[in-house]
């Protein structure tokens, strides 16, 4: 049985902070194949296009045929527990910073033997369910959960390591103004955020739900504007250390054209509050974060990007937002990489139209905030890197995989 | 029409006759060395030539193993050691690298592509030597062991071990067993790094390192060297040099795919053709130098050698004695556990014992009248399992 | 005037005998700008980006650049800024003749009465009133409303209700009489407009824009310290930035005291 959490006691403020270590990132070209599906939560394993054989470790040839083809598909994630083993002595400080650990070999019913970490609530000679998570380097690893879920088995050191749980964590809603925000406030309240920092830009200009959202016991309204170096450089000053998750939810969404539709102040507009704003984000929080990305269990895990999935290709109906949104993805994936020595996740959370005032005049499907929100709490609480929320995004997505020419025209219809 | 059969026709092998393996030689280990593989090796090479009275440019063949000599290869190493061999081999599988490295060089000898084959495996060990082979192992464990843990062989063979245990009733009393009497034949051997005694008490209450791996169960990690040089048997004559013949030898790689875990090696699906061409049994060896990272592999070897059936390692570890005065005489210089595992030197440590032993030179315990010996190599632990095996069956000069 | 005088003049500023009040907001990114519905054209806001201060990017120096509205802070309004003055002669900050940016300020308090009432409106009748006691409102001379607005917190200051802001401002007809009947240069207001926060229900709508940039007078709003202004007698520097044809522009903007 999982050890619930405690909530952790206040930090000693002279102890030093530990500084967070690396596992073991390096990987085969081929074996990033499991990173695309950990991204996501998937279970992937490569399936021998000829053969069906079922390969693991990655491979380049099929083991059973020599075939090259050799794709990642979906496959049965249950199996047994073999073997299982305590490390205790390791030669990398990430894991000499964190034994014992439990690894062990499941043979999964697809046929391979997987070498795996364990969840506490695992045992040898019983059922298990494989999940792909990436760990504080991005990188894909195995972990094998009991076959049913347990109590508080979110609270296992082992899982915890591999995802960013908001519960007990200090979270920054960065605009708390709009329904998203607030939404996102309530969803993360309710997932047991110790605080829920939330930006407001301009206090002296009134906005709905004012009230509401001041009322959730665990909110502390602070004042932030993205579009603001020095009030994002106050905030990170003040608060930078006791923040461990951020949940971009500023927006600035206009309809409108790159050619007519949408004039250069707004279009400066919406690229200084996502793009340049989530650049003064980075700057001011993304060092401190990266610092504290091993500081106990309430560890500096994620900043998470609410991306509209037009960033992926334009939507030229709302093609100065989509265009600014592939430059906040684009910015994402650099973040990514220099916040990963930190073991900070960055979240891209891509949805089509939402539920809110811009999006007014489209039909549905619309993302719900209150939807969006649970989206971003369970990526959270899974460690996921990327996700697509609602049908819409679910669908251009697909349409991308299948062929991206074929939606670029589709969508500029 | 005729059906195609399969190409694989019925092997008879041939032996090693005229072929001998002499002048056994170790470089003394050290834990840790801020020397180069290259100087190990190039030490190891220096005693060689000069215990087998020949000249540098007498050896015309040269076999390297090596784990830490990168980025250079045996062939980087002629000009470095100044040779000029018509006859060179990479022979890069760890543990089992002297077996393979003796039964090519046998080969190559007995086909006249050469007269005096050197084989040397040497590793140093720096600080940080150990952490770095383990990371850069091989892909499938870059990919997919090292992540996990990083608790590198002991995590590996933990599960291994964990396995024949739950499958077999072996204890860890049965592998400690192993370790004791290995110490007790390290004490008397020269180079062996571990010189205290070990009681079984000792190896049961050591700390845990990946259980049920204990301290006792793993190798030092350590730098040395290790050479033998095969040649003609009146070759070796006319150097009066004393030459062990070889009866039989086998290897074999990545067996029993089939099995979900490593319950058993190479070596038993072998195990006939080595008796066989040896046209000796089990029983009638005098002691066996098994390749023993970890216990538990040991134990794999006796069963998968025939000295007992599968399953029964446990119980013929409880039935036998296995120091140098004991009925089973089995890593006779203390093994990798006692001497340390000088890298791929630690593949040759029971051959060149065995050698020792045959020719009645052993450094430390001379088993009684040491006629026949087998010498087993095993090695590369990819992903779950070791890939490589390899068994000799030596038998003293004539 | 002659040189003498003028120079005099001076020494009376340096000696204190003519004092300077500062009637400027000070530039921040927190400080509220005019609140349009979003889809409206924005104006932007205070923004100051560190271009180096002493280090890698600038080492032996410290400086910025700063972004904003024509709009934004203490700032000036041309005649062009509104639609009634699109069309008249020297409409633009930059074209504006450069002797009406010094000029003589009247200053009507209203502090109590907005106090009171934020949607307090200035009529006509209150400005005779005030005529009544400090005299003629001069031709060709600011016409300045003390509200005492600016010594407000910011979310008083804007005082944005769901119905919009509530802040006072001047009546339409008295915008017009200031206008045709008293000649004024422009009129100048502590609140973020010239014209009271309802005043888009005013008829017209915005007058204090409508009447006095048609007419080619100017405005100035977001000032502070009014209150330490005499009813008349002060002078005003207020000197826009030369935009070309710039509507408006932040400024400093100064008043020439006498000491007495």
């Amino acid at each position: 049985m999982t050890t619930p959490l405690a909530r952790p006691k206040r930090k000693n403020p002279l102890a030093r902070t530990r500084l967070p270590s690396a596992p073991p990132s390096p990987r085969s070209r081929t074996a990033q194949g499991l990173t695309a599906a950990a991204a996501e939560g998937r279970f992937t394993l490569q399936v021998c296009a000829e053969c069906q054989t079922v390969v693991y470790p990655p491979r380049d040839a099929c083991p059973s045929c020599l075939s090259p083809r050799l794709p990642f598909k979906d496959v049965d994630p249950c199996g047994m527990l073999v073997s299982e083993t305590t490390v205790r002595v390791t030669s990398e400080t990430y894991f000499r910073e964190r034994v014992p650990w439990r690894v062990g070999m499941v043979k999964l019913d697809v046929g391979p033997m997987v070498v795996t970490h364990l969840h506490g609530d695992t045992c040898e000679g019983a059922r298990v369910r494989l999940v792909l998570k990436l760990d504080r380097r991005g990188a894909p690893v195995m972990l094998a959960l009991p076959e049913q879920d347990t109590p508080d088995m979110a609270d296992d050191p082992e899982l915890r390591e591999l995802t960013c749980d908001p519960k007990f964590r200090r979270v920054l809603i960065t605009d708390g103004r709009n329904a998203v925000g607030q939404a996102m406030a309530r969803a993360c309240a309710e997932a047991g955020a110790t605080i829920v920092f939330v930006g407001i830009a301009d206090q002296w200009r009134p906005f709905p739900g004012d009230a509401a959202i001041k009322a959730i016991a665990q909110v502390e309204i602070v004042p932030l504007d993205l579009t603001d170096t020095d009030s994002v450089n106050e905030l990170a000053a003040q608060n930078g250390a006791r923040i461990d998750i951020i949940i971009n939810t500023a927006e600035h969404v206009r309809a409108g054209g790159v050619t007519e539709g949408t004039s250069l102040t707004s279009a400066r507009e919406t690229m200084e509050l996502r793009y340049l704003g989530l650049m003064r984000l980075a700057q001011a929080f993304g060092p401190i974060m990266r610092m504290r990305g091993a500081d106990g269990v309430i560890a500096a895990a994620a900043i998470v990007n609410l991306l509209s999935v037009y960033a992926l290709t334009n939507w030229p109906v709302y093609g100065v937002v989509s265009a600014v949104e592939a430059a906040c993805l684009s910015a994402s994936q650099s973040l990514r990489a220099e916040l990963r020595p930190g073991g900070i996740k960055v979240v891209n959370v891509f949805s089509g139209p939402l539920e809110t005032e811009w999006y007014q005049t489209l039909p549905p499907p619309k993302v719900a905030p209150a939807a969006l929100a649970k989206a971003v709490i369970e990526a959270l609480r899974h460690g996921l890197e990327e996700v697509y929320v609602g049908d819409v995004a679910q669908d251009i997505r697909a349409r991308l995989e299948v062929n991206p020419k074929a939606l670029e025209r589709e969508l500029g219809e | 029409m005729m059906e195609k059969s399969s190409p694989r026709a019925a092997s008879t092998r041939q032996g090693y006759d005229g072929v001998v393996v002499c002048v056994p030689v170790s470089i003394p280990y050290r834990r840790y060395s801020t020397n180069s593989a290259h100087w190990w090796i190039g030490r190891a090479l220096r005693e060689l030539i000069a215990g087998a009275g020949l000249r540098l440019k007498d050896i015309d063949g040269l076999s390297v193993s090596s784990f830490t000599v990168g980025p250079d290869t045996a062939i980087g190493l002629t000009q470095h050691f100044g040779v000029s061999p018509r006859w060179l081999d990479h022979v890069p599988f760890g543990g089992a690298s002297g077996v393979m490295a003796l039964r090519r060089a046998a080969r190559a000898v007995q086909a006249g592509d050469a007269d005096f084959v050197a084989c040397v495996a040497g590793d140093t060990n720096h600080v940080d030597t150990f952490r770095k082979t383990l990371s850069n192992f091989s892909r499938f464990a870059q990919d997919a062991v090292y992540p996990y843990g990083a608790g590198g062989a002991n995590a590996s063979f933990a599960l291994i071990a964990k396995n024949y245990m739950n499958s077999y009733g072996a204890r860890r009393e049965d592998f400690g067993k192993l370790c004791v009497a290995q110490r007790a034949n390290a004490l008397v051997y020269p180079h062996a790094l571990m010189k205290k005694p070990l009681t079984l008490d000792e190896y049961m209450t050591a700390r845990p390192i990946a259980d049920p791996i204990h301290l006792y169960d793993c190798v030092m990690p350590c730098a040395g060297a290790e050479a033998f040089l095969v040649c003609r048997e009146d070759a070796a004559r006319s150097l009066n040099l004393a030459g062990v013949r070889v009866l039989a030898t086998i290897e074999r790689h990545n067996a029993f795919q089939g099995d979900d875990m490593q319950i058993r090696g190479g070596w038993a699906r072998d195990v006939d053709d080595l008796w066989a061409m040896a046209s000796v049994a089990p029983a009638d060896v005098d002691f066996v130098e098994t390749y023993d990272d970890y216990p538990v592999i040991s134990m794999m070897q006796f069963e998968d050698l025939g000295f007992c059936r599968k399953g029964e390692g446990p119980d013929f570890v409880r039935a036998h004695r296995f120091t140098n005065d004991g009925d089973f005489p089995h890593n006779t210089s203390g093994g990798q556990l006692s001497v340390g595992q000088a890298g791929a030197a630690g593949g040759y440590l029971g051959l060149v014992e065995a050698l020792r032993q045959l020719t009645g030179k052993a450094l430390g315990t001379q088993v009684a009248d040491a006629r026949l010996g087998l010498v087993s190599g095993f090695g590369m632990i990819n992903y779950d399992r070791g890939l490589a095996s390899a068994a000799a069956v030596l038998a003293r000069p004539q | 005037m002659n040189t003498a005088a003028l120079l005099s003049f001076a020494k009376a500023i340096s000696s204190g005998a003519v004092r300077v009040v500062d009637l400027t907001q000070t530039l921040t990114p927190e400080f509220p700008i005019i609140a349009l519905p979003p889809e409206l054209g924005q104006c932007a806001p205070f923004r100051l980006e560190e271009i180096s201060r002493y280090n890698e990017r600038g080492p032996a120096w410290y400086w910025n650049n700063f972004s904003m509205g024509e709009h934004t802070g203490t700032h000036f309004d041309a005649p062009i800024h509104w639609v009634s003055g699109k069309d008249l002669p020297n409409n633009a900050v930059d074209t504006i003749v450069a002797k009406n940016f010094i000029a003589p300020a009247c200053v009507v308090d209203c502090s109590k009465e907005s106090t009171a009432d934020a949607d307090f409106v200035l009529t006509v009748p209150f400005l005779e009133a005030w005529e009544g006691k400090h005299g003629r409102i001069d031709a060709g001379s600011w016409l300045f409303l003390r509200t005492d607005w600016s010594k407000r917190d910011a979310r008083g200051y804007a005082n944005l209700k769901e119905d919009g802001a509530h802040t006072p401002g001047p009546a339409p007809e008295a915008v017009k009489w200031l206008v045709e009947e008293r000649d004024v240069l422009g009129f100048g207001t502590e609140t973020i407009g010239t014209d009271a926060g309802q005043a888009h229900h005013f008829v017209p709508p915005f007058p204090a824009h409508f009447y006095m940039h048609g007419k080619g007078r100017y405005g100035l709003q977001c000032m502070a310290n009014l209150d330490l202004l005499p009813p008349k007698g002060a002078v005003i520097v207020a000197a826009p930035l030369k935009i070309r044809q710039g509507s408006g522009s932040p400024l400093r903007v100064l008043a020439l005291i006498a000491a007495e």
